[in-house]
């Protein structure tokens, strides 16, 4: 498997993509019904939270079956924040991915001393240690319940327009997902992201080559835990509303499916993955009671007939085109 | 006194289920590499099936028979048509098996609705052992004793049997195993059925105590897995005394501390993860 980049997917004139892109986007709540923009909405949060994940299981290689703890817990603080002190997004979102680092510090600590299936299973175990904290302590959590009327953002700039309508909340969240991916595509292209691939490749290489291996991993899952908190916080703030199923091991498994729907290690395809994902759940969830079901069969044909993702299906055709 | 041994007679009682489920799950990774996510699905799956069993025909030995086949026929036909293609492939078979766990999840839903339910006990076992001063359930008792002896025919069968020793040939050098003409691909089927079994034959058992409810897959399947964790991976040693050792602490937690029914089991996990990664009885 040779690391994806752009131009073996004949995206080649990238910054006009980028620019149409970016046109759309700015466009969309002159377009879009407040339903149809909060669907955006959702996308756009869901696709930084596939990325953050994408770091470690595409770039680093490290399969986490348990990202939604830092998601929820970062979530959480926001929320309770939000609530109980004080409006101020400068105080109550830093607060939430701060506390999802120090966490995923602490969890990585325990998790990074394993691999493979072990990995999976003690990532999984103790983001439901998280779930079971956010569950029974009801006097801080509100128990299965969850917290309600979390108030939108005050970013205390004296803005003309406040977050809580759908079009600026659109904006603030655009903003800070568009910042929030350059800087990962940054850290990606890094040296340190090619450590990660590295590591993925080869950890007794990297080893050998003298690079300390489990402080990347470290720093790996610390990095991806904060813009997973980030994007749990965004998640708070557009719902109004956080609760248990925030960090549940459904969540987590979600957005793995997303990762690899997409192709992981493609930063961009996990995106894509967020926005289907996101996108079928709300169409079909119109249709039929049984959304889960789809979930699963969904699941099921993506790990058979497409786990390296959309991406890696693009490139099976084009090296068929290109052998014919 | 007689409170510390009926704590202590629950906890074991519980934890004679989670090794039934333990086993499965150890066997399968032992053998196969596979984390298998589906693991709840059959335990929940075999009591949804005992307890239909149970009000057709009105025998428990049946319910119990019928549940735990029905279910280790759900896991071969999803070891040879599902996770046979995705041999070693860690990440995509995580997917696969979580992706049965919703199916089965929603269609059980779909069949037997969402209201919790619980299995009748048998009316042989429905009364209590009576020492003194001292009243036990017969039913609970009962669980100790199956658990006890599917432990001993799982040793049996590992260490004294020819199917077990082509086991262990499989489980330590796979590629030499099928050179030796060991049918590994059978070994794979029969072992993923089995673990179904045993799961099953876990749901079927502790419906009467547990219950039987949506969801329950998933608190089963966490609990499943935060036992191989303490005991390791592939280990049947350390499926009995993870299973042990969690259903004791879940008991006593329960009983102590119940806000913090969670941290009973995973504090002491998170102690063995840091001094022991592999578990107690697992190999690195």
């Amino acid at each position: 498997m040779s690391p994806p980049h752009s131009k073996h997917l004949g995206l080649r004139p990238l910054g006009a993509v980028a620019l149409v892109a970016a046109v759309a986007l700015l466009s969309l709540p002159y377009v879009l019904s407040t339903y149809h923009l909060g669907l955006v909405v959702q996308m756009l949060i869901f696709a930084l939270f596939a990325m953050s994940l994408d770091l470690l299981l595409g770039y680093a290689g490290m399969p986490s079956l348990g990202h939604a703890a830092y998601f929820g817990i970062s979530a959480y603080t926001t929320a309770l924040l939000a609530l109980r002190l004080s409006l101020n997004a400068w105080l109550a979102l830093p607060a939430g991915f701060l506390l999802a680092a120090l966490t995923a510090a602490l969890f990585g600590l325990l998790a990074l001393r394993t691999r493979g299936s072990y990995f999976l299973m003690i990532t999984l175990a103790l983001s439901q240690v998280v779930w079971g904290i956010a569950f029974g302590w009801r006097s801080l959590t509100g128990g299965d319940d969850g917290l309600p009327d979390v108030p939108r953002p005050a970013l205390g700039l004296h803005l003309p327009w406040s977050l809580a309508d759908s079009t600026p909340f659109y904006y603030f969240t655009l903003l800070v997902v568009a910042l929030a991916s350059l800087l990962l595509l940054g850290i990606v292209a890094s040296p340190f992201g090619y450590a990660l691939r590295g590591i993925r490749e080869s950890e007794s290489r990297m080893l050998a080559l003298g690079h300390n291996v489990w402080r990347y991993k470290l720093a790996a899952f610390v990095i991806a835990a904060v813009f997973a908190g980030l994007a749990g916080s965004l998640y708070a703030y557009y719902n109004r509303f956080v609760s248990p199923d925030y960090l549940h091991v459904t969540r987590s498994a979600e957005v793995l499916l997303m990762v690899i729907l997409g192709g992981a290690g493609t930063l961009i395809g996990p995106a894509v993955g967020a926005v289907i994902i996101v996108l079928l759940e709300n169409v079909i969830s119109t249709y039929t009671e049984r959304w889960l079901l789809l979930l699963g069969i969904i699941y099921v044909i993506v790990s058979l007939f497409a786990p390296n993702g959309l991406i890696g299906l693009l490139r099976h055709f084009r090296r068929r085109r290109a052998t014919q | 006194m007689n409170f510390w041994l009926i704590q202590t007679l629950n906890g074991v009682s519980f934890g004679m289920l989670l090794f039934l489920l333990a086993a499965g799950l150890s066997l399968i990774y032992g053998l196969m590499k596979v984390l298998n996510l589906t693991h709840g699905s059959f335990y929940l799956l075999g009591g949804y099936v005992g307890l239909a069993v149970l009000h057709l025909s009105g025998s428990f030995v049946l319910a119990v028979l019928v549940g735990s086949l029905a279910i280790a026929a759900v896991g071969v036909i999803m070891e040879r048509f599902f996770l046979r293609r995705l041999h070693l492939q860690e990440l995509p078979q995580a997917l696969l098996t979580f992706g049965f766990l919703f199916i089965f999840s929603d269609l059980a839903t779909v069949v037997w609705g969402t209201n919790p339910q619980t299995i009748p006990k048998p009316p042989l076992l429905s009364g209590a052992l009576q020492l003194g001063d001292f009243f036990y359930p017969y039913y609970r008792l009962f669980i100790i004793g199956v658990g006890l002896i599917i432990a001993a025919v799982l040793w049996w069968l590992q260490d004294a049997t020819r199917l077990g020793a082509m086991l262990r040939a499989s489980v330590d050098d796979e590629e030499v195993a099928r050179a030796l003409g060991i049918n590994v691909s059978l070994l794979f089927t029969l072992v993923f059925g089995f673990g179904a079994f045993l799961a099953a034959l876990g749901g079927v058992m502790g419906g009467p105590i547990v219950g039987i409810y949506p969801g329950a897959d998933f608190d089963v399947m966490l609990l499943g897995f935060v036992v191989v964790i303490i005991g390791g991976l592939g280990s049947l040693k350390g499926a009995l005394i993870g299973g042990l050792a969690v259903g004791l602490l879940d008991n006593f937690g329960k009983v102590f501390f119940p806000e913090l029914a969670l941290f009973t089991i995973f504090a002491p996990m998170a102690v063995i993860l840091a001094l022991r990664p592999a578990g107690l009885f697992g190999r690195e």
